[in-house]
């Protein structure tokens, strides 16, 4: 290489000859860092106070209102909770099933809905209208109104072979209407690629199905991985609603507790546990999107 | 015979004429410059032969065979053309090495480690080698483009469109890319050209072409076009170009 390239080509990698004398840090900036270390102290100790003073007064606020004795008889009683905790336990993994299966079919549904959109040759025509009636139809539904439907609509055809077990119909139904929002995230993913993207692909003689395959879905699905599991994680609760045509899932194990003693604790330990899964995955989301965008920042422009 | 032939082109973005009734030839291994303000329909006319535009009017022939006609498979076209983008255009998921076996593979068949020993032997020349590894957003400008070029030829085009390739380029990393295109000269690559820099176009065209509102006003030999322009339009660029310059 010749000197003239070698500075021609800065690679963020490589550490460029030092020129110039070595740093020792000044006093200035000595005392700069010594004061910046200090408000940092001040900040933690500042927020510290704070959130002490907030949870007292809601712990105090809560627990001197004047119905707060039943309140605390009837949702959180301990023997209640352990009552209650293996059952819901049980029912809770029922969730988790359908969530699992759910999810994955969600994922293929959406993306073959999205992928049906952006077809153009004219044969594709009624795939394509389908398509835009189906997300049309669907992301209007309520989804408790579309599991009655289903669960009770599908049985009552009396078609030879259909579903009729409760589980798989709850599935079915959350599947149609989470479907139609995963397919506008991906839409939305797709249609985000630059157009710069597809023009370079097109140059290369790759056909429309290769440059979307290689090309366009790559880059869309890495994008929009964060809005789709904030899809998930609202799956994850959404599944609860299957109660409503009566299999044991934890919610309905709740409700079968209650009734033994309308006590409501049963609905915290289902609260709980909903929480200790959705908790993390809604952290793991965040993680995604602050990668993503530091990415973005630190990256390159391509 | 000529390899490509523009007739008559003429294009339209809504109700703005940008082509107006271009006319040009380009013989095999001849070097085309496009020269001209921006706006004046440069890269239309480049996108127009790569038929990522529909033109309005006129034709378009590659080896005696009309591209335009709305029978024929864009695809087929491409596959013997090849194009270098202003902005680069890498994709940024792959490698550099995917980035320039993708055609090759997809496209045209070729087995994979032949398409990675090309492209390898395509690095190696054009000093690229110890970055096949790497994604594009960890190379420089100039490496980046020079990675887009090397993309564009690994599959053999019959003819190398190239879109104002240096325009987004720091000045100090012009250099290495105009090498590039320098040496694919010698192997006899046929080009076309839009771009803004005058004085490479002086030295690597064999014809330099002026254009203006969507017309070819004047073209020939860089000599004659950059000493003695005959239109004074021409002039009255150049003349532009070289007080900008000297600022």
């Amino acid at each position: 290489m010749t000197d003239g390239q070698s500075a021609a080509s800065p690679v963020p990698s490589e550490v460029a000859e030092q020129v110039g004398p070595a740093w020792v840090k000044s006093e200035r900036q000595l005392r700069r860092e010594a004061e910046l270390r200090g408000r940092a102290r001040r900040s933690v100790s500042v927020a510290t106070a704070s959130t002490i003073v907030v949870a007292v007064i809601l712990v105090v606020g809560i627990t001197s209102s004047p119905g707060w004795p039943r309140v605390r008889a009837t949702f959180l009683s301990p023997e209640a909770f352990v009552a209650a905790l293996p059952d819901v336990l049980r029912g809770f993994l029922l969730n988790i099933e359908m969530f699992l299966v759910a999810e994955v079919l969600i994922l293929v549904l959406g993306l073959l809905v999205a992928l049906v959109r952006g077809l153009r040759a004219p044969a594709f025509f009624p795939l394509r209208a389908l398509a835009v009636v189906y997300t049309d139809v669907f992301r209007g539904i309520p989804t408790i109104l579309l599991i009655y439907l289903v669960g009770f609509g599908i049985p009552a055809l009396q078609l030879q072979g259909a579903p009729s077990d409760p589980v798989t119909l709850g599935v079915i139904a959350l599947v149609l209407s989470y479907g139609a929002y995963v397919a506008e995230v991906f839409r939305a993913g797709i249609e985000s690629v630059h157009p710069s993207q597809r023009a370079a692909a097109r140059s290369l003689a790759l056909t429309q199905g290769q440059t979307m395959r290689h090309v366009v879905l790559p880059q869309a699905v890495r994008r929009v991985i964060p809005p789709l599991l904030n899809d998930f994680v609202s799956l994850q609760k959404d599944t609860a609603l299957v109660s409503v045509l009566g299999p044991l899932e934890a919610l309905r194990q709740a409700q079968i507790h209650k009734d033994l003693d309308f006590n409501f604790t049963p609905y915290l330990v289902a609260a709980l546990l909903f929480i200790l899964l959705t908790v993390p995955m809604a952290r793991f989301t965040d993680h995604l999107a602050v990668r993503a965008a530091r990415r973005r920042t630190g990256g390159g422009t391509a | 015979m000529s390899l490509l032939k523009i007739e008559g082109v003429w294009k339209h973005y809504q109700g703005l004429s940008v082509l107006r009734g271009i006319d040009l030839e380009v013989a095999p291994h001849e070097v085309v410059c496009l020269i001209g303000a921006s706006g004046s329909g440069k890269s239309t006319l480049l996108r127009c032969v790569n038929l990522l535009e529909t033109i309005d009017d006129g034709a378009i022939h590659l080896d005696g065979a009309e591209i335009t006609d709305v029978r024929a498979g864009a695809d087929d076209v491409r596959r013997r053309i090849g194009m270098v983008f202003q902005s680069y255009n890498l994709f940024p998921h792959m490698t550099v090495l995917d980035n320039i076996t993708l055609a090759p593979r997809k496209v045209h068949g070729v087995r994979p480690e032949e398409a990675e020993a090309r492209a390898r032997e395509l690095l190696d020349r054009f000093g690229l080698a110890d970055k096949a590894g790497e994604y594009p957003d960890r190379l420089s400008g100039g490496q980046q483009q020079r990675v887009a070029v090397i993309r564009a030829v690994a599959t053999d085009p019959r003819l190398l469109l190239l879109d104002e390739v240096t325009s987004a380029l720091d000045p100090t990393l012009v250099t290495e890319v105009l090498g590039v295109i320098r040496e694919l000269k010698e192997t006899g690559m046929t080009m076309i050209l839009a771009t803004h820099e005058m004085g490479f176009a002086r030295d690597i065209a064999d014809t330099v072409c002026f254009l203006e509102g969507g017309v070819l006003l004047e073209s020939g030999p860089p000599e004659q076009i950059f000493s003695a322009p005959e239109h004074p339009r021409t002039q009255a660029f150049l003349q532009r170009v070289l007080e900008a310059r000297r600022m």
